[in-house]
């Protein structure tokens, strides 16, 4: 049986990622952020999501990114993870994708190991490749370097 | 059945039956005082019945046997046929026991196939019914042996059997002064063969009495590592369901109705062109209303009486008790005292703990407290009340109390400190050590305490919600222990600071005082211990903490005041520098995600007014962090020496420096000294024949020091106003009339006797002078004024 499964997409500079939709609860225009002192670097803030607050995770930073240039303004997308909701900050987002198992390969070994936990696997797509996040793993702490 | 609806059956059932016997654990106590009633007898009949044939309905047989066997006691109980006799109240108990191993059983796996047997308790039901008063008439109550309920399935063959064993084996239990250990809960390796050897030893047939007598200590040891956490846990389904006023419900349903009215003339008023502000006005406030009384109406749901967990006590305290071979009686004072269930579910394991030491540690064996002129049954009390938004929780025995030498002996005997620390500990100091990690005077390890975790734990446990745990205990007459927890943790009092352009919130629990310094004294007060910066609170040194520095947030431009807030985190005050202090508002307090966890001085995040959100600063993390407060082991030590320091300060008396005309140098202790005031001369009554003045609401008679004594005069009554120190006692406050007030200082009083004059005690040199201390109760009597008389 093919499982189809709809992922919603997003880049993060040139980097082209999926999430499962059933996992994002929303996207959001740039919103305001209470920073926190003393928090790991990939932590950008605190969101107030009516009336919750949620730790706003910069991927780019995650993924081991550059910075985002300063007047670029990220997407906010609030994931539903293992360990409660999250707001990822995301450079563009695309549109919601329909795949199946037959385009779906584990991510090759020759990847960093730090981004491989993050990444679960590629969809070959006709254009492009298609990176799966692993969201409740993209939204730890950044692990010691 | 429909799977769901089945399922729907159990879990009612399950939260029903829990319920349920809480309340029949509670009469069976009574019925074991003789203190029940035939309606708690029906009461109880009634939730057995229950049980019984819900579970035959279900399907769950074994339950249903286990509660007919019991229901059939219970009606010969409530029929009069039988009398409550401590065997049968011990059997009972057994019952509901095993009935919540039945219950849990079926919560975990939704079948009662795998649960535990039951049918040598089924039996001893049956037994206590024919047999109830021949064992426990022929010996006082409280003498039931093991034989009396022996699980023998065979009754009838017993019956002759058993006759010549059970007095034989009573006495001699009695007279070997087994008297304390008491049955069937008594899980002491050494009573029960004890008793099984003399019955071996005096039974006709002494091999078969030996085999029968020796299963019965072997059967409820299974059980017995967890007295007191069978009744007093139940599970987590009791814990996950609340009961709430039905009136409270429709009154938060009214409040819901109002919300929606609200929102949609909100949402009218959204769409029309132009909006009056009136209007917007209008509905803001009812808005405001409505959301305040429905957050105060969800409060309220959430607010239990702590007798829901503290009705499971009396149970607890009888099995320890029993268990321990102690007698005790467990009062408890203020049942109705609420708090939030969050909290409740969280003081329950702390508590249980402090009540196994009371009685393990504290409350003594009935010949040691006779020997000691106390009465043989030990006294617990717990009490609840309200006091300045928090919860003290008291637990009072009337015990052996605290052994401090024994104490500091085994504090360096487990090396948690060296000899000399020990010796060096104040008696408060050395009774802290039972919260250090690793600690336990218990000689002997026993079932209930005494494996070194413990105090530490309930004192984490506590401070982890908010509380703080306190130890009074006086040798040979018992201990107390105090425990302060928050009403909620949703919704807590907090002063807003702002440091670095954040704000941050500061619960108002950890909260001393706030303390300004302004232009040229904010520099000159700030000094350095080599290079910790330090501040003199009156006369202490109190470590600084910048919070902007330790947060690496910018600081400050310039500095032109300087705002120390004075937080106190695990009995150490230190003041935290912050840019500016802005409110105290009640803020809502939000988990930080686990990515935050990290951060210690964080207690959490809340949302302001504007919708932003400011963290909320955690003053023990914060002392951590910046290492103001060490770690447990250090702590003795570092309180130590500050209780040197304040134990010094005790020698110092302070003044309040006065002067009258004529008399320049005048003191008196500032203790007796309630406020200092100043007075419009024209707001001087008479009263009687005597001058008043309208103080609070009361007549405060006023007094010119000056009349009294020897060279001073009364200050010109020109002035604008006029100096009052009001005096205080029994209730009742004095104005005294002075000149001015100079200063308040502290130091160690010397006073000389020399000049004695009337209305002085004495003179001693204060700041270089000579002052004369003012003897203010001898002055109120030479005018007449005595509190002796007033009162």
């Amino acid at each position: 049986m093919s499982a189809l499964q709809q992922l919603c997409t997003f880049y993060i500079a040139d980097l082209f990622i999926g999430l499962d939709v059933l996992n994002v609860q929303e996207v959001l225009r740039p919103q305001e952020l209470a920073r926190v002192p003393l928090a790991p670097p990939n932590v950008e803030g605190l969101l107030n999501l009516r009336g919750h607050i949620v730790t706003a995770i910069d991927l780019r930073r995650r993924l081991g990114f550059p910075a985002r240039a300063p007047d670029a303004e990220p997407m906010f997308m609030i994931v539903r993870t293992a360990d409660g909701f999250v707001a990822l900050l995301v450079d563009r987002v695309g549109d919601v994708i329909e795949v199946d198992e037959s385009t779906f390969e584990p991510t090759p070994d020759n990847i960093p190991a730090a981004t491989r936990t993050l990444i679960a696997g590629v969809h070959k797509l006709p254009q492009r490749l298609l990176h799966l996040l692993d969201a409740t793993q993209a939204a730890l702490p950044a692990l010691a370097a | 059945m429909n799977q769901d609806l089945q399922q729907q059956f159990v879990r009612d059932m399950l939260t029903e039956s829990y319920d349920g016997l809480d309340r029949y654990d509670r009469a069976i106590l009574l019925l074991e005082r003789q203190a029940a009633d035939t309606e708690t007898l029906n009461d109880i009949f009634r939730v057995v019945h229950t049980l019984k044939g819900t579970a035959g309905c279900l399907g769950f047989h074994r339950i249903e046997k286990l509660a007919h066997a019991g229901e059939n006691l219970l009606d010969a109980l409530r029929n009069g046929l039988l009398a409550p006799t401590p065997a049968i109240a011990s059997g009972l108990l057994r019952l509901s026991d095993g009935l919540r191993t039945l219950l849990q059983t079926i919560e975990a796996t939704t079948t009662d196939a795998g649960a535990a047997d039951h049918t040598a308790l089924i039996a001893d039901l049956h037994d206590l019914r024919l047999n109830p008063a021949g064992p426990a008439a022929s010996s006082p109550p409280a003498h039931e042996p093991l034989p009396a309920a022996d699980p023998t399935p065979a009754v009838s063959d017993l019956a002759s059997a058993a006759a010549p064993v059970d007095p034989a084996a009573e006495t001699s239990a009695l007279s070997d002064g087994e008297s304390a250990t008491w049955g069937l809960f008594d899980p002491l390796p050494d009573a029960a063969p004890a008793i099984a050897a003399h019955a071996a030893a005096t039974a006709p047939t002494p091999s078969a009495a030996a085999a029968r007598v020796s299963p019965a200590p072997a059967a409820p040891s299974p059980t017995t590592p967890a007295v007191g956490e069978t009744s007093g846990r139940n599970s987590a389904l009791a814990a996950s369901s609340v009961r709430v006023d039905v009136a409270l419900l429709d009154r938060l349903m009214n409040l819901v109705g109002e919300l929606v009215l609200s929102r949609n003339q909100l949402v009218q008023l959204a769409q029309t062109r132009h909006l009056r502000p009136e209007a917007v006005t209008e509905i803001s406030q009812r808005l405001n209303l409505v959301t305040t009384e429905l957050q105060e109406g969800v409060m309220k749901t959430r607010m239990q009486p702590i007798g829901n967990i503290w009705g499971k006590f009396p149970r607890i305290v009888r099995d320890i008790a029993h268990e321990l071979g102690k007698q005790v009686r467990l009062q408890t004072v203020g049942n109705e005292t609420e708090l939030d269930r969050t909290i409740i579910e969280s003081i329950r394991d702390p508590l249980t703990h402090i009540i196994r030491n009371a009685i393990d540690h504290g409350i003594e064996s009935p010949e040691k407290r006779s020997a000691a002129g106390k009465t043989a049954e030990g006294q617990l009390l717990m009490r609840a009340y309200h006091e300045g938004g928090q919860v003290n929780i008291e637990i009072i025995d009337d015990g052996a109390g605290l052994n401090l030498a024994r104490i500091r002996q085994k504090a360096v005997e487990k090396k948690l400190m060296s000899a000399e620390e020990a010796a060096r500990l104040s008696d408060r100091e050395a009774t802290n050590i039972v919260f250090l990690p690793g600690f336990s005077t218990a000689e002997q390890i026993t079932n209930v305490s005494g494996r070194g975790v413990g105090m530490d734990v309930v004192k984490t446990n506590i401070e982890k919600i908010g509380g703080s745990v306190d130890i009074q205990s006086a040798f040979g007459q018992g201990t107390t222990i105090k425990i302060k927890i928050p009403l909620t943790l949703a919704i807590v009092p907090a002063l807003i600071v702002r440091a670095g352009g954040d704000r941050f919130a500061i619960p108002q629990v950890s909260l001393l005082e706030l303390v300004r310094l302004e232009g040229a004294a904010a520099t000159a007060a700030l000094e350095k211990v080599y290079d910790t910066p330090v501040f003199r609170l009156r006369g202490h040194l109190l470590p600084l903490i910048f919070l902007h520095r330790e947060l690496k947030l910018p600081g400050p431009t310039q500095l032109d005041a300087v705002n120390i807030v004075v937080l106190q985190a695990d009995q150490r005050t230190f003041g935290l520098v912050v840019d500016d202090i802005c409110d105290t508002e009640e803020i809502v307090v939000k988990p930080l995600g686990k990515h935050l966890k990290s951060l210690p001085m964080f207690a959490g995040a809340t949302i302001m007014g504007d919708g932003r959100v400011a963290l909320i600063l955690d003053a023990l993390g914060l002392a951590q962090h910046s290492r103001v407060v060490s770690e447990a082991h250090e702590r003795a030590r570092t309180s130590a020496v500050s209780d040197d320091g304040s134990s010094q300060s005790a020698h110092l008396t302070q003044l309040l420096l006065f002067s009258l005309p004529g008399r320049a140098r005048l003191a008196l202790p500032l203790d007796q000294a309630a406020r200092l005031e100043e007075i419009a001369p024209k707001s001087i009554e008479t009263s009687g024949a005597r001058e008043a003045v309208q103080y609070r609401g009361q007549i405060m008679p006023l007094l010119r020091l000056g009349r009294y004594l020897p060279g001073a005069e009364d200050p010109a009554a020109t002035g604008e106003s006029l100096q009052v120190i009001v005096y205080q006692h029994a209730g009742l406050s004095i104005g005294l009339v002075v000149g001015h007030i100079h200063d308040i200082i502290a130091q160690e009083l010397a006073i000389q006797p020399g000049s004695a004059a009337p209305g002085l005690v004495g003179s001693a040199v204060i700041q270089g002078h000579i002052t004369d201390l003012v003897d203010i109760p001898a002055i109120l009597q030479s005018a007449g004024l005595s509190f002796a008389h007033a009162a």
